[in-house]
């Protein structure tokens, strides 16, 4: 988990270093609606690392007596089929969505960035190579991408981020492909070039940090649609397996209920359009640091 | 101009023959295969030798290369092989769930559309300054929705609790009031987020204040003067919401359990019925690459600007 907290660190340094350096520039410059973003995904984060410390159920092991309840103080989102506390299963479940999410971003920002990267600087044939496959990628519908690969890698938590994360390497490639073919063309690239740089160190200390920002940007964003993705698939069941309290199953599961137990689908839903929400808020702020 | 056109309409083919291939190497390497799991099922009492007959009528032990060849051929005739788990030609059972799957994304993008027009103008004309930037953010939560639940809470909301539209045995019609709505959702928020984006530049060009100035009310600039310019770009994103159409409609049809090429998809992952993904693989790609050409080629003839530059360099 703490690759979430570098990340976290990295996306933040653009913004403030925009501002005044004083403490108090900073708070004025800082927006109600950011703040809140941070706070729900630290308030998510929070949940997958420590979740005992926000709920006392047990999310897998319920209570046959107390079965379909609706939300009470005790239980404050009602409880599901088998009895098992519907909060307690959302806080257990963002270890599962967070690091399905993750690891697509991880993925696709790895692949994507690196193909991008060395399109954008060798150029020529291996460009026009990498980018006819980037086009492939993108002419074949994101769900459908995703679905082909589960059936070659099977069912599951992990194989699920991965078909999530291949279906956003071709984003990330076309973005860091044209900020690399951006930043190679200024001058104190060139200068770098001039004054003895050879090809990889350039690359390295002056093309790859400039080229970041909006691809950081990228990642956010690709976070947020990949917590969706990813509950999409747990939804058509090519997820996590059943006892598991991933979003997307809890509400396939909920399903089952809607005419008599609406909290079952409302209550995940809501986590899942929260969270994805302020993830996008958060991509949308990297992205006007710069 | 023509070698233009030849030039990418070869590129598009090329894009084509590259997904085809990609998706027969992906889902040769499938693990387990379509045939095993329809027939080595102990209730249809077959041996391993009718087994491996079937394989041999199936031809998947054939060797990879003779394999793709022969897949190449028969796409190129029309042929996109036989679904195992339907018992019937991929080509007929795409054809049999393509008009419903045609109307849905019909009606779903037709909605999508006035939507997305709807909310764009309103966030220009809305009166007061809280609520346009109100309106402003519905796109970016419409893109945060599962497209999964929106269906299950149009369900939960209109059919168990007001009982207007009722789940089992709809009409024809009424049973599609819903799963409309859940496809045009996600297709409105981009549409409508590019829309006020060109909106706002548009808004900025000095022939609009021009406009102003001569008096015209705000109604009127934006439709006489900004909404033309702005819809052109939407047209560029074609392509992208073509996918998601597809996208949509195989969740779509999921949770309300109709029939047509996104309960076939889904049926056929479930199956690992390789050839049926393969068919609806080359089948979507093969229509964005021809969305994106169309608006290619026809941009120009929509932006006479573009025509203008083409024949000046020509």
């Amino acid at each position: 988990m703490t690759s979430f907290a570098s990340i976290d660190a990295f996306t933040t340094t653009p913004a403030t270093v925009s501002r005044t350096n004083n403490l108090f520039g900073r708070l004025r410059g800082v927006n109600p609606g950011l703040v809140l973003a941070w706070l729900v995904i630290a308030l998510v984060i929070a949940w997958a690392i420590a979740p005992q410390l926000f709920t006392s159920f047990n999310p897998v092991q319920g209570v046959p007596s107390e079965k379909l309840k609706a939300p009470t103080l005790i239980h404050i989102l009602g409880t599901d089929a088998l009895g098992r506390d519907l909060f307690a299963r959302l806080v257990y479940g963002a270890a599962h969505s967070l690091t399905g999410a993750f690891v697509a971003v991880v993925v696709g920002l790895v692949a994507g960035t690196a193909l991008g990267v060395i399109a954008g600087s060798t150029g020529g044939l291996v460009e026009e190579a990498a980018m006819r496959l980037v086009d492939v990628l993108l002419s074949i519908p994101g769900l459908l991408l995703m679905l082909s690969i589960i059936i070659l890698l099977g069912f599951g938590t992990v194989n699920a981020a991965i078909a999530v994360g291949i279906t956003s390497v071709a984003s990330f490639a076309r973005l860091s492909r044209s900020e690399v073919v951006r930043v190679r063309r200024s001058d104190y690239v060139e200068a770098a070039f001039g004054s003895g740089g050879t090809f990889l160190s350039v690359l390295w200390r002056h093309v790859l940090p400039n080229s970041l920002t909006s691809v950081l940007a990228l990642a956010a964003l690709q976070f947020g649609s990949a917590i969706l993705a990813i509950s999409t698939l747990g939804f058509l069941g090519y997820g996590a397996p059943p006892p598991t309290p991933e979003w997307g199953l809890l509400i396939a599961e909920g399903r089952n209920y809607i005419s008599t137990a609406w909290w079952l689908t409302t209550a995940p839903g809501i986590v899942v359009v929260v969270v994805v929400l302020a993830a996008n808020r958060i991509s949308q702020s990297v992205g006007k640091g710069r | 101009m023509s070698r233009y056109i030849i030039g990418r309409i070869g590129q598009a083919l090329l894009v084509l023959w590259v997904a085809f291939t990609a998706a027969f190497l992906l889902l040769q390497a499938l693990p387990g295969d379509a045939i095993l799991i329809k027939f080595q099922n102990p209730e249809l009492g077959l041996g391993p030798d009718q087994i491996a007959a079937l394989r041999e009528a199936y031809g998947v032990d054939s060797p990879l290369w003779a394999q793709y060849l022969q897949a190449l051929g028969n796409f190129l005739a029309g042929n996109f092989g036989y679904s195992v788990q339907g018992s019937v030609p991929v080509s007929q059972e795409l054809l049999a769930n393509l008009p419903a799957t045609a109307r849905l994304a019909g009606f779903g993008f037709s909605l999508a559309v006035l939507v997305a027009l709807g909310l764009a103008f309103l966030a220009t004309l809305a009166p007061f300054a809280w609520l346009r930037s109100a309106i402003q953010a519905i796109p970016s939560l419409f893109i945060s929705v599962p497209v999964f639940w929106l269906g299950i809470m149009l369900i939960q909301t209109f059919s168990f609790r007001l009982k207007w539209i009722s789940v089992i045995n709809p009409g024809e019609w009424e049973g599609l009031i819903l799963p409309v709505i859940t496809l045009a959702v996600p297709i409105s928020a981009p549409l409508a987020q590019i829309l006020m984006r060109n909106i706002d530049e548009v808004s900025t060009q000095p022939f609009v204040a021009v406009a102003r100035a001569k008096g015209a009310s705000p109604g009127w600039v934006l439709w006489k003067h900004v909404a033309k310019n702005a819809l052109l770009p939407t047209l560029t994103i074609a392509g992208i919401l073509f996918g998601e159409l597809l996208a949509g409609a195989v969740i779509t049809e999921t949770v309300f359990g109709l029939n047509g090429i996104g309960g076939l998809t889904e049926r056929s992952v479930r199956f690992q019925d390789a050839s049926v993904i393969q068919a609806v693989v080359v089948f979507s790609a093969a229509c964005f690459v021809a969305v994106n050409l169309i608006v290619d080629l026809l941009y120009p003839v929509f932006d006479p600007r573009l025509r203008k530059a083409k024949g000046a360099a020509a």
